[in-house]
């Protein structure tokens, strides 16, 4: 058969520098690099490339780079090179295109048309470094009354509420999707910082229990893993409904995955493939929604939050709403740029729409309803800088949740090739001597560099609004201007545009 | 004292502490030139491997030294780091040591020439420089 695509990457090798260590021989898992010992040769295959960056990051001697290909299709804005290359893909295999991590899709991006404000004379700005700064978050539905206990004292602990140091969690990602010392780095990172980890609907490796108070533990529709002990082990529970790069959509963990230990923590026979269901099958309405809320508050005697995640999609707000009144304790919303592990191509680049509308639709619902203080917002899906977790608290969010920045963080480059499994940074896979690229000691820290430079830079820009308090910027959305949207877009946001 | 240790978990048999070895002792500015004239490993570090195990060794500094014992030159010394040196200037090339070593950490340099082992990188104000480029820090230089 005639392959009709041609590669999207070239390696260049800088033969002047390059000392044939044979680095990149080693550690590249697709087999691009390859050595012939009769010639003396370092060779590649282009074909092969993910452009990943393990092989040019390892070189000692700098003499590798990757770049894009200038091989062409004729030029054409409706029919792009991308467009071309899937309809060949589709011919060749039959199959549905599948991809990883969030859409490269140019969709606007809200943040980056968002602009934040900072105290000029009339209203001094606070120094974080010299003046007490307070970002710690209570995530939970808060009390509806001052109540007084019987000597006096005001009752402060009403429902069960997440204590984060910093406004910001690791969203959910599955063990299976990502590898166990992946795992490790992002539970010891959240116990450090004083945040939490998400298992994704995974189960809990037995090794991690010991992380429980910094663990949120999902419950989704293929309810791998969920077991009483599973659901004590963490701080709270999430039910997920829907996940923003694949509103609507199951997922599928091939059989390859599923080693020995990926399968007793699953609780499914190993080599098989671990299919979750596009709904959940007894989840039909609010109703039932509220069914499976109070099942999981029950076996946990209610000492834990529940979260339910939705995707941001049409009319999210009346959903959120539904779900606040469902006795849920935290809504999380996952805006449609967020990353996966493997979805369906066009599912991931179409359906859904962007996390700032949603976020600003849903507050603005659960206000006017009267609602809002009965839940907790946490807002996923291409949160990239302090500047987005900034802003996503002024639009109205409690908290957010990070999972692409974090994976970033641990050597991940944005390959988007998790579903193909083999990931040479250690991260999205499960092949023994790949995993072992990804040492939690190194990772770990990493992340918590990561989070801790961000904390700095969310007091220093609230400090430059003049506010010291995480509460006094929620849903502070005259914090905000608009730039270059459209007055539609404004109203959504519920901000002004910048000059007004 | 403190030594060069390997985490067998950690090591990705990417080889890189053994080029870093070998500039580390090349007195070369630049990384490429050390190898401009086809030095390459086996140096003071190497990594062993069979199969999917692999993992690096290197001279264990030992309390009780066979190889300085054996040197049959007195090229091998203890330093005031403790670690064991080489003197390039005397060592014959007999392989005494190499036939000595119990870890297999001393190398040949090639017949009549001197012999190549771990020498901490001492005398320099850096750390090993296997340990500094250990991409997954599995090369660690600490007290036992």
């Amino acid at each position: 058969m005639i392959d009709y695509i041609q590669p999207d990457y070239e390696v260049v090798r800088n033969k002047e520098l390059c000392i044939k260590c044979k680095v990149c021989v080693r550690q590249c898992a697709n087999n691009v690099h390859v050595y012939d010992e009769s010639r003396d040769v370092l060779y590649v295959d282009n074909s092969k490339c993910v452009n990943c960056h393990r092989c040019v990051t390892l070189c000692p001697a700098k003499a590798l780079k990757i770049v894009k290909t200038d091989h062409c299709f004729k030029p054409s804005a409706n029919y792009t090179e991308d467009i071309i290359k899937d309809i060949y893909r589709q011919a060749d295999t039959g199959g549905v295109l599948l991809s990883s991590m969030g859409t490269p899709k140019s969709y606007p991006v809200y943040w980056d048309k968002i602009l934040l404000n900072a105290s000029q004379v009339t209203n001094p700005s606070i120094d974080p470094l010299r003046e007490p700064m307070e970002i710690r978050t209570f995530l939970g539905r808060k009390p509806e009354e001052i109540r007084y206990l019987p000597d006096g004292s005001i009752e402060t602990e009403k429902y069960p509420n997440l204590e984060l140091k910093v406004p910001i969690m690791f969203s959910a990602m599955s063990y299976g999707s990502i590898s166990k010392n992946a795992h490790i780095a992002l539970a010891r990172a959240a116990e450090q910082l004083g945040t939490f980890y998400n298992t994704g609907e995974g189960g809990l490796h037995e090794d991690l229990y010991k992380y429980g108070p910094n663990t949120i533990v999902q419950v989704a529709s293929g309810r791998f893993g969920v077991h009483p002990a599973y659901l004590d082990a963490g701080a709270a529970i999430e039910i997920k409904i829907g996940q923003g790069a694949k509103p609507g959509i199951g997922g599928h963990l091939p059989g390859s995955k599923i080693g020995e230990e990926v399968s007793r923590t699953r609780m499914i026979p190993m080599g098989t493939d671990a299919i979750s269901p596009a709904p959940h099958h007894d989840i039909y309405s609010i109703e039932d929604l509220r069914q499976l809320v109070y099942s999981l508050k029950e076996a946990t005697d209610y000492k834990k939050p529940v979260i339910v995640k939705i995707a941001a999609v049409h009319n999210v707000a009346a959903i959120a709403s539904g779900i606040a009144r469902s006795g849920a304790d935290i809504i999380a919303i996952d805006g449609f740029r967020g990353g996966t592990g493997a979805a369906p191509t066009r599912i991931r680049d179409n359906v859904g729409i962007p996390i700032e509308l949603a976020l600003a639709a849903v507050d603005t619902r659960l206000r006017e309803e009267g609602i809002r203080n009965n839940v907790g917002l946490v807002v996923a899906g291409s949160v990239r800088t302090s500047a987005d977790v900034v802003k996503a608290i002024a639009l109205g969010a409690d908290a957010v949740y990070i999972a692409t920045p974090a994976l970033l963080a641990i050597g991940c480059h944005l390959c988007r090739s998790c579903h193909a499994g083999r990931c040479n940074w250690g991260i999205a896979t499960q092949v023994p001597e790949l995993v072992q690229r990804l040492n939690p000691d190194v990772a770990y820290k990493r992340l918590v560099n990561l989070v801790s430079a961000w904390s700095h830079e969310i007091m220093e820009i609230m400090g430059g609004m003049g506010i010291n308090s995480i509460e006094a910027l929620r849903g502070n959305r005259l914090m905000l201007r608009g730039i270059g949207l459209t007055q539609k877009e404004l109203d959504i946001l519920g901000i002004r545009h910048a000059g007004e | 004292m403190k030594r060069v240790y390997v985490k067998e978990e950690w090591c990705l048999g990417c080889r890189l502490c053994e080029y870093w070895c070998v500039y580390s002792g090349s007195g070369e500015k630049n990384f490429p030139f050390a190898f401009d004239k086809g030095a390459t490993p086996p140096a003071g570090i190497q990594v062993e491997e069979v199969g999917p195990v692999h993992f690096a060794v290197n001279c264990r500094h030992c309390d009780d030294p066979l190889c300085l014992k054996g040197c049959i030159s007195g090229a091998l010394s203890r330093d005031g780091y403790g670690a064991i040196r080489i003197d390039k200037t005397k060592c014959v090339g007999c392989h005494t040591c190499i036939a000595l070593c119990p870890y297999g950490c001393i190398v040949s340099g090639g017949d009549n020439m001197p012999i190549k082992k771990c020498q901490l990188c001492a005398g320099r104000d850096y750390t090993p420089q296997c340990v500094s480029h250990c991409p997954n820090e599995a090369i660690v230089f600490e007290e036992e």
